[in-house]
């Protein structure tokens, strides 16, 4: 891994979310001076800030896309107890001469009556759907049944977790063999410890969520939760990041014919656990294809890990702030990438082998 | 490159200040965000001097070099080759067709090692020379590895023919013996070149004693008081007995043959006939394989494997692949002499030796900056059969493991992609899987590489992926109000109800401003007008206006009154319809029967008691209309003036007709395809 290039983001206040759009073409920023921001790549590689403009009236605290077959679309939440839609108004000449584009606001969700804490838009086959997740401890699950008006939006779904919730996570598979589910984390830090991990499932019949599993081991607030690609497997992987890096497998176990109406029962297992952070994690996240897991933590490393071909975890990357203060310009490119430059011991090894190794 | 195994590689970001915050991330599909936050606090910071910048980060280095981009380039067509040899072949010609592919691969290894070196030369600053160099060093290790992979794994030289194969190893790498060869010859008088006893000492270590050979008669030609033990040496040389090729001899008598001649150099020894030429002695005892006489040519043989390659012609020749292990490992131990500890590159030609394929790859791993070498080194040898199957539930085995890490790896790159597809091809576990979820990733910034994705996907049944990126395109499309390229988007996406958004579109436009956009596309539908009942309408309400252009105007009334009586026709645009059907009572000849126009009525009554229309007067008209056809069968008789209809109803017939304010009877045989454009 290496550094490619670094772009001022030019925020007044703290940065609270980095999200790329799906191509990873363009980028969204969100902060605490309750502004998103979005970049565009040029064709020669260079990032431009588009678009800057106020969203709330309180800390963003998270922004992400929507898939790109529901057009421009991006989504926040906020500490201002709302979350919002945002769709880009394709250009009038004018602000595309100017390279800029224009953000209008579709909705407001404002059912919250706490900070909204996360938003997460459900995968492309359940239509456009999005979930938020409040202090306030309840989940709702909105859709928008006009793709082509995302003025309208129907709360669906709430779902009271009765803890105060801090992040969520829709299950990406799209097999039909697996209902929409998604898991909530909740950081509540009240000493009376309860399971901080909960698992809903969505019923055909009830077309309720329901709880399908408690990951009773996780006693600890958890910052953040991600369910990782599926790759066609029949289980599902849930990273959580907690005091700690975990990463359950979650086995549907097959129902019984006479249980067929209830929500799936699953075997958990533990199968990664790592405590390099030192302290809490924060972010969670995996790669597209979800063999790799990154997590950022209070050591203010992101740690990267990954199962070996024989199915080991461990961690295979650290990237780490060297500390101090930047100066120089804004946009700073790798010219000249190297073919390993961080293994000095086996160019010496090597050069050993042209140039003679030097002996006393 | 994260490792199979080993420490973790760390990425330093300046800038950054890790002791005191945070870092928030995201993954894209090739590169990632790294940002300094804050987690623990929240809602305002006490305006920290928050950081100000966003970080990309990228994952293989390589892959943006535009000199292993060749490398990538011709590999995967060698690659390519390899998954098609036929599984059928066995034997000899299947080894030799293997032989043949690790040649192919070596061979571009050195074309990029040497273009690399080029560079390097002419590199302007010192400090990128240096950077071109080190990469010609990791090449050229690549190069050694592979090569001695090539000779213990895939050719699999018995006894004997090892180590002619070994030689001709340590011939390849360890080649400064040219140059300084061409140095010594060249100069005036070469016996009293400086280099010329050491060069002479390297020819004898690297088995080439023919050049030894000649370069001892130079010796003995300029001091004759020498030629005698010169020549005495030059025939020691001439008849070691060596395995050629095409001999038919056996081992043994090889052995016997080659334990003749070394009691002959002992004798020499004994009786001290080199020793008034410390150079010729020291020759003598290299040839005897003496270890201490070796060892004192450290600087010559410049590496432990060249000291285990000539301590073996010296002293085993006919070693066996099974005893190799020994040699090396006591090898590396003599000639670092404790001074100094492995690097990676012996341990990995040490693993090699000792025939432990998955410490090589794995050593590899970790020693390399790139997946490229592992990858395709595993491939080959698992079609050699060597790799045993190691089940994990994210890829076969190993070769899969690396061929993926490989590939996608390639998706980063904004070209390179399109060589990962086929390399995802062959891992039949979860090549893929892996394929469709980066394929889809690919930004779309042209419609010639939109193309080129859907190819790709649609060669490969992935139906899922075909309708998405046709779905992103028509909606990119619709957004930018280019209709017909919508359309044919969701046409391909085979997606009903965006067809009918669009076609709803085409059917506003066409209210507004009285003529269809994109006339090719939409009258050129054929069978894909059956993909949502708009689309229907919109392609059999244009054959309605070639019906009508062509005056086939029964034709073109039945299935006027066709669209709305199958309600095929939305409500919306009845009004429309029904006003054109207008022009076709107003024909001399009879065109609508008495028991179409009672339908038209039906139509007209029908859509007056759902809703409210707009423009009551409108429907009074048509009525009129409607019913004074009905009663004037033969088209003649009584008509409503144009102009003395209602303004809504005139500006309809204004779009049809483009001719002003006309009365009826002047209009009719005026043909939609008048309409304004």
């Amino acid at each position: 891994m290496f550094v490619a290039r670094s772009i001022a983001a030019d925020h007044k206040d703290l940065i609270h979310d980095v999200s790329f759009d799906f191509h990873g073409r363009r980028m969204a920023t969100c902060s605490s001076d309750q502004s998103v921001k979005v970049w565009d790549k040029s064709e020669s590689g260079d990032w431009h800030c588009t678009a800057s403009w106020k969203t709330h009236s309180g800390s963003v605290w998270r922004v992400t896309w929507a898939h790109p077959e529901f057009g421009q679309v991006l989504a926040s939440c906020s500490f201002d107890r709302t979350a919002a839609v945002w769709e880009e108004i394709v250009g009038e000449s004018n602000d595309k001469l100017r390279g800029q584009s224009h953000w209008v606001k579709r909705t407001t969700l404002v059912d919250s009556r706490t900070s909204v804490t996360d938003v997460k838009f459900a995968p492309k086959h359940m239509g456009l759907m999005l979930a938020t997740c409040s202090a306030d401890g309840i989940v709702r699950i909105y859709e928008a049944p006009d793709v082509m008006n995302l003025s309208q939006w129907s709360l669906q779904h709430e779902i009271s977790c009765k803890l105060s919730c801090s992040c969520i996570s829709w299950n990406p598979s799209s097999s039909r063999a697996h209902s929409p589910m998604i898991a909530v984390g909740s950081d509540d830090s009240s000493p009376n410890a309860m399971a901080k991990v909960q698992i809903f499932e969505y019923n055909e019949n009830t077309r309720k969520y329901a709880k399908a599993e408690t990951l009773m081991t996780v006693t600890d607030p958890v910052h953040d939760i991600a369910f990782a690609p599926n790759l066609g497997r029949s289980f599902h992987i849930l990273a959580i990041a907690t005091k700690d890096v975990r990463i359950f497998t979650l086995k549907p176990v097959r129902k019984e014919l006479t249980s067929s109406g209830g929500p799936t029962k699953f075997e958990i297992h533990i199968v990664a656990q790592f405590d390099n952070h030192n302290s809490q994690v924060w972010r969670v996240s995996w790669n597209i294809t979800g063999t790799v897991l990154a997590s950022s933590g209070d050591d203010g490393c992101v740690r990267l890990w990954k199962a070996n071909y024989m199915d080991n975890w461990k961690c295979t990357g650290i990237l780490k702030g060297n500390g101090s203060p930047v100066n120089g310009s804004s946009q700073q490119g790798n010219s000249n990438p190297s073919l390993g430059s961080n293994i000095p011991s086996l160019q010496n090894s090597l050069n050993g082998s042209s140039a003679g190794r030097k002996h006393s | 490159m994260e490792e199979l195994d080993g420490e973790p590689a760390v990425t330093v970001i300046p800038g950054v200040n890790s002791k005191k915050n945070q870092m928030c991330f995201d993954w894209g599909p090739g590169e990632m965000l790294v940002c300094e936050t804050s987690f623990s606090k929240k809602e305002k910071s006490e305006m920290v001097p928050s950081c100000p910048f966003i970080y990309i980060i990228r994952k293989d280095v390589d892959v943006y070099s535009q000199i292993l981009r060749k490398l990538f380039n011709e590999s995967h067509g060698i690659f390519l080759g390899l998954q098609r040899i036929d599984e059928e072949l066995t034997g000899k010609s299947r080894k030799s067709q293997l032989v043949r592919v690790s040649k192919n691969y070596r061979s571009v290894i050195r074309a990029c090692m040497e273009e690399m070196h080029q560079v390097a030369i002419a590199a302007k600053d010192p400090a990128s020379g240096r950077q071109f160099s080190s990469q010609v060093s990791i090449l050229s290790a690549m190069e050694l590895i592979w090569n001695l992979c090539e000779i213990l794994f895939i050719e699999v030289a018995p006894a004997g023919h090892l180590l002619l194969h070994l030689l001709d190893w340590v011939r390849l790498h360890v080649c400064e013996v040219d140059s300084l060869s061409a140095d010594v010859l060249g100069s005036e008088n070469p016996s009293n070149h400086d280099s010329f006893w050491n060069l002479v000492t390297i020819l004898v270590l690297q088995g080439r004693l023919d050049e030894a050979r000649q370069m001892l008669s130079k010796e003995a030609d300029a001091s004759p008081a020498s030629a005698g033990i010169c020549r005495i040496m030059g025939d020691l040389m001439r008849t070691m007995p060596i395995l050629s090729p095409g001999n038919t001899q056996t081992l043994t008598e090889l052995e016997l043959k080659w334990q003749h001649w070394h009691e002959e150099c002992e004798r020499y020894l004994q009786d001290s006939t080199f020793a008034t030429n410390p150079h010729l002695e020291s020759l003598l005892k290299i040839m005897l394989g003496d270890e201490a006489a070796l060892l004192e040519q450290k600087e010559l043989l410049s590496n432990w494997y060249h000291f285990l390659v000539t301590r073996l012609l010296y002293s085993n020749p006919t070693v066996k692949p099974i005893d190799l292990h020994y040699y090396a490992q006591s090898s590396l131990d003599l000639f670092l002499g404790g001074e100094s500890s492995p690097e990676p590159l012996d341990n990995i030609l040490l693993a090699a030796f000792e025939f432990d394929i998955h410490q090589v790859i794995k050593e590899c791993s970790i020693a390399l900056s790139n997946w490229w070498f592992v990858a395709h080194l595993t491939d080959l040898l698992d079609h050699c059969k060597l790799l045993q199957s190691h089940n994990l539930y994210f890829g076969s085995n190993m070769r899969e493991f690396l061929l993926l890490e490989y590939a996608s790896g390639l998706f980063a790159h904004p070209s390179l992609w399109q060589l990962g597809v086929d390399y995802f091809d062959y891992c039949p576990k979860l090549g893929r899987v892996s394929l469709e979820l980066h394929i889809e990733r690919i930004p779309l910034n042209t419609e010639q590489k939109a193309l080129k994705v859907l190819r790709i996907c649609e060669q490969r049944q992935m139906t899922e992926q075909v309708r998405s990126i046709c779905k992103i395109l028509a909606m990119k499309a619709v957004r930018n109000n280019r209709l017909g390229s919508a359309l044919s988007w969701s046409i391909r996406a085979k997606d009903a109800a965006f067809a009918t958004l669009v076609s709803d579109r085409f059917l506003r436009d066409y209210c507004e401003r009285g003529c269809f956009s994109d006339l090719d596309l939409i009258d050129n539908l054929g069978p894909a007008m059956m993909l949502s009942d708009r689309l229907t309408f919109l392609g059999k309400y244009r054959e309605f206006h070639h019906m009508y252009g062509e005056k086939r105007f029964a034709d073109a009334a039945s299935l006027l009154l066709s669209l709305m009586t199958s309600r095929i026709a939305p409500r919306s645009f009845w009004m429309t319809l029904l006003t054109d059907a207008l022009p076709l009572l107003e024909q001399k000849q009879v065109i609508f029967s008495a028991e179409q126009t009672y339908e038209l009525m039906q139509c007209l009554e029908d859509l007056t008691s759902r809703r409210p229309v707009r423009g009551e007067s409108d429907i009074q008209q048509l009525q009129v209309i409607f019913t004074s056809g009905l009663m004037v069968p033969h088209g003649g008789g009584k008509r409503l003036p144009l102009s003395q209809t209602s303004p809504s109803l005139q500006k309809h017939w204004l779009l049809w007709t483009h001719v002003p304010l006309f009365p009826l009877t002047c209009v009719i045989h005026t043909p939609p395809s008048f309409r304004r454009k």
